[in-house]
């Protein structure tokens, strides 16, 4: 069997050599790049990310990419956005003013909770191992990126801000942070984010990436 | 609740794990990717790599080390010491690294702060002090891997780095560390209740016990282990254990 192929979106900032390791560890050979033309002919495709979504979003317009990462969702490529790569699959985000998305997925990006549910300040960032839990009874892991993944198992979270998909049903996996359900995994047909790092989870994200790579 | 993280912290001088006293009085322990892996299969939350002897030299030579550790760890990586610059931290991020801590060219520039925040975000700029104690409420910041006063309140210090745009406080111990006579609780404990990020306790953990009460007492968000570790008197299991078993939360773990 070929080694499956993964293009790393490499637009800037970022741990970028771990989300590679990790893509190898699973078997893939990774190619990381900025090219639209090697994008849109990718197998699959992440999204990485760190840092502030309009300084993303500003960095992937003048590199010609927005378009190149929406056509890639006409084209059913498997796209896997990280953390914030997560983020910016969405409508728009409240980071410094409302700055547009992607728009895969529609729904909003909006600030991590400071209060929790029983009103204690919470520290912002969200930074540690979190439980991942399905979002509602419905939400199924079976087919989807979690698919090897049990409830109960962490992720390595590290964000300020926290997705929120309109639709219920793009929702697959949350965590708790201060009582608060976080969108921890979403998805929408090839489409998937996820805000952990599954790169910096142990075997519970190679699990994820595994799966992304043989999908 | 909230899970604390336990992190190994490795303190490196040229190619070799080394543990001191103080931060002095440094011993070789071995090779610190083997010490690494060995941890990230026993269930390390986190790992912390410390050049202590880059301030000294004015640079980091921790790049091809992280760069290894990567190839089979896939845990987070801070790296610190003797990064001065935003070209410091390209580097080492570009190496595997996914946040900076930085101490001794933070005080001297405390601009580099905001400028690593705003390049990579808060959640990569860990403001690394090293503390040592002057009267019963009250602590100085120390540079150069212990060895420089500053003339710096600790308190006043961590209020600026996170108005500055710290997200995350490595805080160290230098009267504790290498002692494991316990962490400064007290010291863990006026950072926690002055700012609202994350501070990992980091210096003198003797027993798992230890652990309890800096999290009890201090308020800590996560603590850096290192001769209990290096030395194998207690295994990552065991202290994860003892700590669910006090009701903290950690992360449930499985051995692969």
């Amino acid at each position: 069997m070929s080694k499956s192929e993964v293009v790393v979106i490499d637009y800037g900032v970022g741990n970028l050599l771990s989300v590679k390791r990790g893509l190898e560890h699973c078997g893939a050979t990774v190619c990381l790049t900025a090219d639209p033309q090697k994008i849109l002919d990718a197998k699959r495709v992440v999204l990485p990310g760190v840092g502030a979504f309009s300084n993303a979003m500003q960095t992937l317009e003048s590199l010609n990419l927005v378009t190149v990462i929406q056509e890639l969702a006409q084209r059913q490529t498997p796209l896997l956005g990280i953390c914030l790569g997560m983020q910016l699959l969405l409508d728009y985000s409240e980071e410094f003013g409302k700055t547009a998305g992607l728009g895969l997925i529609p729904g909003q990006v909006i600030p991590v909770p400071v209060r929790s549910l029983s009103d204690m300040v919470e520290k912002i960032p969200h930074i540690g191992w979190s439980e991942l839990y399905p979002s509602s009874s419905n939400s199924e892991w079976h087919n989807t990126l979690l698919h090897d993944n049990f409830p109960g198992e962490a992720a390595y979270f590290v964000h300020s801000f926290m997705a929120v998909p309109t639709e219920l049903c793009d929702r697959i996996a949350d965590c708790l942070y201060g009582g608060h359900k976080i969108s921890a995994t979403i998805s929408r047909g090839h489409i998937t984010g996820c805000q952990f790092h599954p790169e910096k989870s142990g075997e519970v994200g190679l699990k994820i990436l595994k799966r992304f790579c043989v999908d | 609740m909230r899970n604390i993280r336990l992190i190994a912290r490795l303190d490196i001088k040229g190619p070799n794990l080394i543990k001191g006293i103080h931060l002095e009085g440094l011993r070789i322990i071995g090779l610190p990717n083997e010490h690494a892996l060995r941890y990230y299969q026993q269930g390390i939350d986190e790992l912390i790599y410390m050049d202590c002897v880059a301030s000294l030299y004015g640079r980091n030579h921790l790049g091809d080390i992280v760069k290894a550790a990567t190839k089979d760890i896939f845990v987070p990586i801070t790296v610190g010491g003797g990064i001065r610059s935003i070209d410091d931290a390209t580097d080492i991020l570009r190496a595997g690294a996914d946040k900076v801590a930085v101490n001794t060219a933070a005080v001297g520039n405390p601009q580099l702060i905001t400028d690593i925040a705003r390049r990579f975000g808060n959640q990569c700029m860990v403001l690394s002090i090293e503390a040592k104690q002057l009267s019963a409420d009250s602590w100085e910041v120390y540079t150069d891997n212990g060895r420089e006063r500053t003339g710096l309140d600790v308190l006043e210090w961590v209020k600026r780095g996170v108005e500055l745009g710290a997200g995350e406080i490595l805080l160290t111990s230098v009267d504790r560390e290498g002692t494991r006579k316990g962490f400064d609780d007290a010291l863990v404990k006026i950072v926690t209740a002055e700012v609202n990020v994350p501070v990992i306790a980091s210096g003198g953990m003797g027993k798992p016990e230890d652990l309890l009460s800096v999290v009890i007492k201090g308020g800590a968000d996560a603590v850096a282990m290192a001769d209990i570790l290096h030395y194998q008197r207690v295994g990552i299991r065991e202290i994860r254990s003892i700590a669910q078993n006090a009701c903290l939360g950690v992360r449930k773990y499985e051995q692969i």
